[in-house]
């Protein structure tokens, strides 16, 4: 089962009288459970392409499949419930919510996007800060945690829906090299517990060695993805 | 319901976020809404106390005339008096009537007073006094020397006059008026009681029995200049009118038009006037109030969405809906509606109570000491949260609608 499948994707931007060619004539597809990386030097379209898979932006043209939709007809309302619905989101910056706690924080999805019983929803979000290890945190606001605390959390608000795909635009580039590598690593244990597909991009080298597919971007084009393995042959 | 309960969670978190902000907000809104009710309940409360002095102290609350009486109501025109068939018309209709209190039937004249060595003008009421005390309830006290009981042969007199005429309680004076027929005739009258005077037409008028009034114009039955109402309460006034007016309008005279004019205390006194202008200024105040509102929750509201771009990027991305978008910073802009409404009224009642505690006191036309009671009113409190809490609401559907439309890919670039 392929999770995303792309086909002569391009994405152009147009600054004033400027066309920007961000994404060139991208073809790949992720299969279901994958644990994949793009990476690439800085301005090579990594974040352009997140976007579009993450139905926050369109291509300009080309084919999107993504958990099994079509996903440039999809209209602003359609992209959202589809979002709520099949993928979840890690940002550089972890993004959490000021104003919730932890427990909070997690929870959101399941109240505000999907409506979710409150019996079934306390086990969930109790369960999935059991596993990302911040139960004892869990009535902490977010600015009383560290960075590496803050994304273990915006992890787990991540799952909290069973997405099909979480997509991570550079999870680790605010983390120091140790928190970077334990997030990574509990990035993949969760992908082998819920079969849960991981895109995301880096130019971390170290994340880059933990990654099992490997995407290389530059200028906006794609080099083959490639197992870990094969690099290393 | 989960998720409106949740959502007010998240709009007073992120209220007590910008704890001051928040606090002036709500304070602005409140100072508002705290005019509006001090303005309200200290102007009503001067209107009530002005008003039944007018209405209790001569006017009464509606009067019936024969139609064209109270163009000419100056010149107390005789040929424009109700015949008794006509009086037994009104009478009939006044009796089916049950928000009329009492009702008091007045003939009306002009005629000299002298107290045999000068003379001068004078106007008079003839009236039933028992009738009448209970239509101008006011008038007894209006009298500050002699006795209220006005027998046949006494008069009571206007201070002014009796002033002017060296005349005192007691005194034999002499009345001459010339009746519809230019047939003049005179009668001795004493000095029962001396009268202050009463705001508007008429206040400075003095009044005899009508029986003596009758004689004087040589009438076999007294005609009716006027016949004034005293209703039950002030408010039933509208209904009253309306229920006159149909009941009599349809009364016609020879020349097939309405024989009868039916006239509220408002078409009869210059009060009237400045009532209207302070439930005009009420009106101002109130546009005060909404802009306060609009102008401080809009401000606030797009301040809120411009720091939280990226915060709204976020829950956008992950999938919240742009119409609960709306609805999180709708809220937002309700509680502060609320909190101010709460805060508001509270301090206003506060502020009610010690008016109360003060007893203001004011004079008008010859009445001094008049203690100015405002009422805090369930009503207007209802009215005018509403009206801050709706206008709160809109005020926020701009701003809200721009965090709804916010692209997330730019919220989340911004820092
Ligand atoms: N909104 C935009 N308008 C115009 N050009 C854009 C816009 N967003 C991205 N670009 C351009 O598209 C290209 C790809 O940008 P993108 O952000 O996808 O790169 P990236 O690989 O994520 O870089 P980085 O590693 O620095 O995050 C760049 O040349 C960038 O300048
Ligand atoms: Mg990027």
């Amino acid at each position: 089962m392929e999770s995303v499948t792309a086909s002569g994707l391009y994405k152009d931007y147009q600054m004033g009288k400027l066309t920007v060619n961000a994404l060139k004539n991208l073809s790949f597809s992720i299969g279901s459970g994958a644990f994949v990386s793009f990476v690439g030097p800085s301005g090579s379209g990594k974040t352009t392409l997140l976007n579009l898979i993450g139905c926050l932006d369109k291509p300009t043209q080309g084919k999107l499949n993504v958990a099994g939709v079509d996903v440039t007809g999809l209209n602003r309302k359609q992209s959202a419930l589809f979002r709520g619905e099949n993928l979840g989101f890690i940002f550089q910056d972890f993004n959490l919510i000021p104003v919730l706690t932890v427990f909070e924080n997690v929870e959101y999805p399941l109240l505000m996007v999907r409506k979710t019983p409150a019996g079934d929803r306390k086990k969930r979000v109790l369960q999935l800060l059991e596993e990302v290890g911040m139960m004892d945190q869990k009535d902490k606001f977010p600015d009383q945690l560290s960075g590496g605390q803050k994304q273990r959390v915006a992890v787990a608000r991540s799952l909290i829906t069973h997405p099909k795909i979480v997509l991570a635009d550079e999870p680790t580039a605010n983390l120091d090299h140790k928190t970077a590598y334990l997030i990574i690593n509990l990035l993949k244990r969760m992908r082998d517990e819920m079969n849960t597909t991981f895109i995301f991009s880096t130019h971390d080298p170290k994340i880059v060695g933990e990654v099992e597919t490997l995407y290389t971007l530059e200028d906006g084009e794609l080099n083959n993805g490639q197992e870990r393995g094969d690099k290393h042959a | 319901m989960i998720n409106m309960l949740n959502m007010i969670k998240i709009a007073a978190r992120n209220l007590l976020r910008y704890k001051r902000r928040t606090l002036l907000v709500s304070l602005l809104i409140a100072i508002g809404v705290i005019f509006v009710q001090v303005f309200m309940a200290a102007t009503a409360s001067y209107k009530n106390i002005i008003i039944s002095q007018i209405t209790d102290a001569m006017l009464g609350h509606i009067q019936i005339h024969k139609k064209g009486y109270l163009v000419s109501i100056e010149n107390v025109p005789l040929n424009l008096n109700l015949k008794p068939h006509g009086v037994e018309k009104i009478e009939a209709a006044l009796k089916t009537i049950p928000e009329i209190d009492a009702y008091s039937k007045r003939l009306r004249l002009g005629g000299m007073i002298s107290n045999f060595t000068e003379t001068t003008n004078l106007r008079l009421f003839g009236i039933e006094p028992e009738q009448e005390y209970k239509t101008a309830p006011l008038l007894p006290g209006r009298i500050i020397e002699g006795k209220s009981d006005l027998e046949p042969g006494q008069i009571l007199l206007p201070s002014t006059l009796a002033k002017g005429m060296h005349l005192k309680v007691g005194d034999l004076i002499v009345i001459i008026a010339t009746n519809k027929d230019g047939s003049v005739n005179g009668k001795q009258f004493l000095v029962g009681g001396i009268l202050d005077a009463a705001p508007g037409p008429g206040g400075r008028d003095g009044y005899i029995h009508i029986s003596d009034a009758a004689e004087l114009l040589r009438m076999e039955t007294a005609e009716i200049s006027e016949i004034a109402l005293h209703l039950k309460s002030f408010k039933d006034i509208p209904s009253v009118y309306a229920q006159l007016t149909q009941k009599l309008g349809g009364e016609l005279n020879k020349e097939g038009k309405p024989a009868f004019e039916i006239h509220t205390w408002e078409k009869l006194s210059p009060f009237a006037n400045i009532a209207k202008m302070l439930d005009l200024m009420t009106v101002f105040v109130k546009v005060m109030l909404v802009t306060i509102v609009v102008i401080s929750i809009l401000d606030v509201m797009m301040m809120s969405v411009y720091e939280r771009t990226r915060e709204i990027g976020t829950i956008a991305a992950i999938g919240t809906l742009p119409s609960r978008i709306l609805a999180m910073f709708i809220t937002e802009g309700l509680l502060f509606g609320i909190s101010g409404v709460v805060l508001g009224n509270l301090v206003s009642y506060i502020i009610v109570r010690i008016m109360q505690s003060m007893h203001i006191t004011f004079s008008f036309g010859m009445r001094e000491g008049l203690v100015l009671n405002p009422q805090f009113d369930l009503w207007s409190v209802l009215w005018i949260s509403l009206i801050v809490i709706v206008i709160s609401v809109i005020a926020s559907v701009q701003p809200a609608s721009k965090a709804a439309r916010l692209d997330p890919i730019k919220a989340l670039k911004t820092t």
